[in-house]
């Protein structure tokens, strides 16, 4: 007699992972087989996949669809900015310094604008993201309107030599993603992931069973704030640039993140990952097409948005029921006949 | 004097936010949609009425006996045609496809007439002001301050005095009932987008002799609009007036202080009611 069990693992999630690991080293080898130009563009998508990733958590698993999270990116635009450049602090002690800071600052707006519902709860965010990019617009010493550089002396002491500091950025664009979807799925595969599920699920049934939901959401909304926070950091550390609008741009920071993961299906983990790849895919090959592009984008959302609200990854996965990432439960040891 | 003076421009100021919320407002008490993509819809009714201007030689507040119907007739088609297929208990398919219709509408503006500002030229009457004391009162603003009042009142009188305000009511209230007793919901929402696209046109129109617009201007007004709603109270159409006015004044209370500070202060008001009074001034419905 067989004996039934649950487990995550399913013989092509346990491939996946393994393939994984060649094809990291293959990535962070990337600085000595990958051009300039190339690197680039592998450190733009992977700080895409991190947005998109922890966009995809917060409103695909915690149901909190936010428009603002441009609030976080130029928010760690301009502490690493200042950190580095007012402060003085080294930049890479500046990084884990920013994440904490946008945590800090997080967790009260999140006391705020939970309370708003729904759809008013998304242009709640955007306001306060509007509420940032207008104080930052008024500190003089970082610019005010028109934005500043990074100090040439700061970029030359994180590593030596053009190329170094192209690795250096790489390395760490890397690594964020791979800290951001680690995190992620390790999150939903602990005890409050299990009962972000649940919530998102059916939010009556999941507070029948004990769970708070409010501390629950805001956990979430604290902890992406904060890695949001870190990858905005980075992203303006490759611009070396920054001003309040590029910096909270609703455009370039949420609506790209939005089609990307709505595109590659919202609501999994492996969404985000095949909707930033068809994003770069198409901007590579369309954007000589510019605000046609965009119009384009628009429509293909809306259109999947109708017709496969599940986007990309999940109309494969319900047709093949596949999973790379281990996280839904599979019982096995079933058979047929029932015995 | 000048406090007070800059207190009444703000109250005539909150009279265009009170247009800019009405829409919002209507749409979510009969159907519960928040529209992403309302400002973008604002500024294509200034869109609208400039190709009308320029065309027919006719002046802006002419105009609006173009624009008000085209816009109803627009808001009527992409409800039947796109919207209701959102209409649902999950609230994301509404909002991801107003956030995408929004993305579109800025793009194809910018294809259509460039990123340059533009404005409606009204004539003398922009410039003419009546003199009460020592204020001086802009004719403009004035009309806009009577056109929103006028038009809240009218909602208010349609939504309790009419057959299609009690549908209206009906359909808000428990939806498949509604449908129940012969009432056709697709048509209710359709109608219901129509008239918030409507008064989205005297707010496009009034926005355009107002100040210059460009292609990117509606997110601005989508916030106001929406600020206007929650300090004003869920479904209290008076209350978006009164939300209007409250944001109006912070506004230019705000910039009398720093020419800076005048967004940053509407905002800042905002999120202070919504500490205090999470549910807003004078709610009706839960959101």
């Amino acid at each position: 007699m067989t004996r039934m069990h649950v487990t995550r693992r399913t013989r092509l999630s346990t491939a996946a992972l393994i393939l994984m690991l060649p094809v990291l080293i293959a990535l962070i080898a990337a600085p000595w087989w990958a051009g300039r130009a190339d690197l680039r563009l592998m450190g733009e998508i992977a700080l895409y996949m991190s947005l998109a990733t922890l966009w995809n958590l917060l409103a695909g698993y915690a149901g909190l669809v936010s428009v603002g999270q441009q609030a976080y990116v130029g928010l760690g635009g301009y502490l690493f900015f200042a950190l580095t450049m007012l402060a003085g602090i080294d930049p890479y002690a500046a990084l884990p310094l920013a994440m904490l800071a946008g945590a800090v600052i997080a967790a009260p707006v999140a006391v705020l604008i939970f309370r708003l519902r729904g759809a008013y709860f998304a242009i709640g965010t955007w306001v306060m993201a509007e509420v940032f990019r207008l104080t930052f617009a008024q500190v003089s010493s970082l610019g005010g309107g028109s934005g500043t550089s990074l100090s040439a002396s700061i970029v030359r002491g994180m590593a030596d030599g053009r190329s170094g500091r192209e690795a250096v950025a790489w390395w760490l664009a890397l690594g964020a993603a791979v800290l951001v979807i680690g995190a992620v799925v390790l999150f939903l595969r602990s005890r409050q992931g299990v009962a972000l599920t649940a919530i998102r699920d059916n939010e009556l049934a999941a507070r029948s069973l004990g769970i708070d939901i409010w501390r629950t959401k805001f956990i979430v909304y604290v902890v992406v704030g904060a890695l949001t926070t870190l990858i905005g950091c980075l992203i303006f550390l490759q611009k070396l640039r920054i001003s309040p609008d590029a910096a909270f741009s609703v455009n370039d920071w949420t609506a790209f993140v939005i089609f990307i993961v709505v595109i590659g299906g919202i609501g999994t983990i492996e969404g985000p990952i095949v909707g930033t790849l068809v994003f770069f895919a198409l901007r590579e090959t369309m954007a000589d097409l510019g605000t046609l592009y965009l119009i384009a984008l628009g429509l293909v959302a809306i259109v999947i948005m109708l017709k496969a609200p599940r986007g990309l990854w999940g109309f494969f996965r319900d047709r093949y029921n596949i999973e790379i990432f281990p996280l839904s439960r599979r019982v096995t040891g079933l058979t047929s006949k029932g015995s | 004097m000048d406090w007070l003076n800059a207190i009444i421009q703000g109250v005539l100021l909150g009279g265009l936010y009170a247009l800019f919320a009405a829409g919002l407002s209507l749409i979510f008490g009969v159907m519960r949609l928040v529209n992403i993509a309302h400002g973008d819809l604002i500024v294509l009714s200034a869109y609208l009425a400039l190709t009308v201007t320029t065309a027919l030689g006719l002046g802006p507040l002419l105009a609006l006996v173009i624009v008000v119907p085209g816009m109803g007739l627009i808001g009527y088609t992409l409800q039947r045609a796109i919207l209701n297929r959102t209409m649902g208990d999950d609230l994301l398919p509404p909002l991801l496809v107003t956030f995408g219709l929004s993305v579109i509408i800025q793009n194809a503006l910018l294809i259509g007439y460039t990123a340059d500002p533009q404005n409606l030229q009204a004539g003398a009457i922009e410039v003419a002001s009546v003199a009460v004391g020592s204020i001086a009162l802009g004719v403009m603003p004035l009309i806009v301050f009577g056109t929103a009042v006028v038009v809240i009142a009218g909602l208010q009188w349609m939504f309790y005095h009419t057959a299609i305000g009690r549908a209206f009511r009906a359909t808000s209230d428990r939806q498949d009932v509604a449908q129940l007793m012969g009432l056709n919901r697709a048509h209710i929402f359709g109608l219901a987008m129509g008239l918030s696209l409507a008064v989205t046109a005297l707010a496009g129109v009034f926005l355009g002799i107002r100040t210059s617009f460009d292609p990117a201007a509606g997110s601005a007004r989508l916030i106001f609009g929406f600020e206007a709603v929650i300090i004003g109270g869920l479904g209290n159409l008076w209350g978006t007036l009164a939300g209007g006015v409250i944001l109006g004044v912070a506004q230019t209370l705000g910039a009398k202080i720093n020419p800076g500070y005048q967004i940053l202060a509407g905002h800042i008001v905002f999120l202070t009611i919504l500490a205090i009074r999470p549910r807003g001034l004078f709610p009706r419905i839960d959101g």
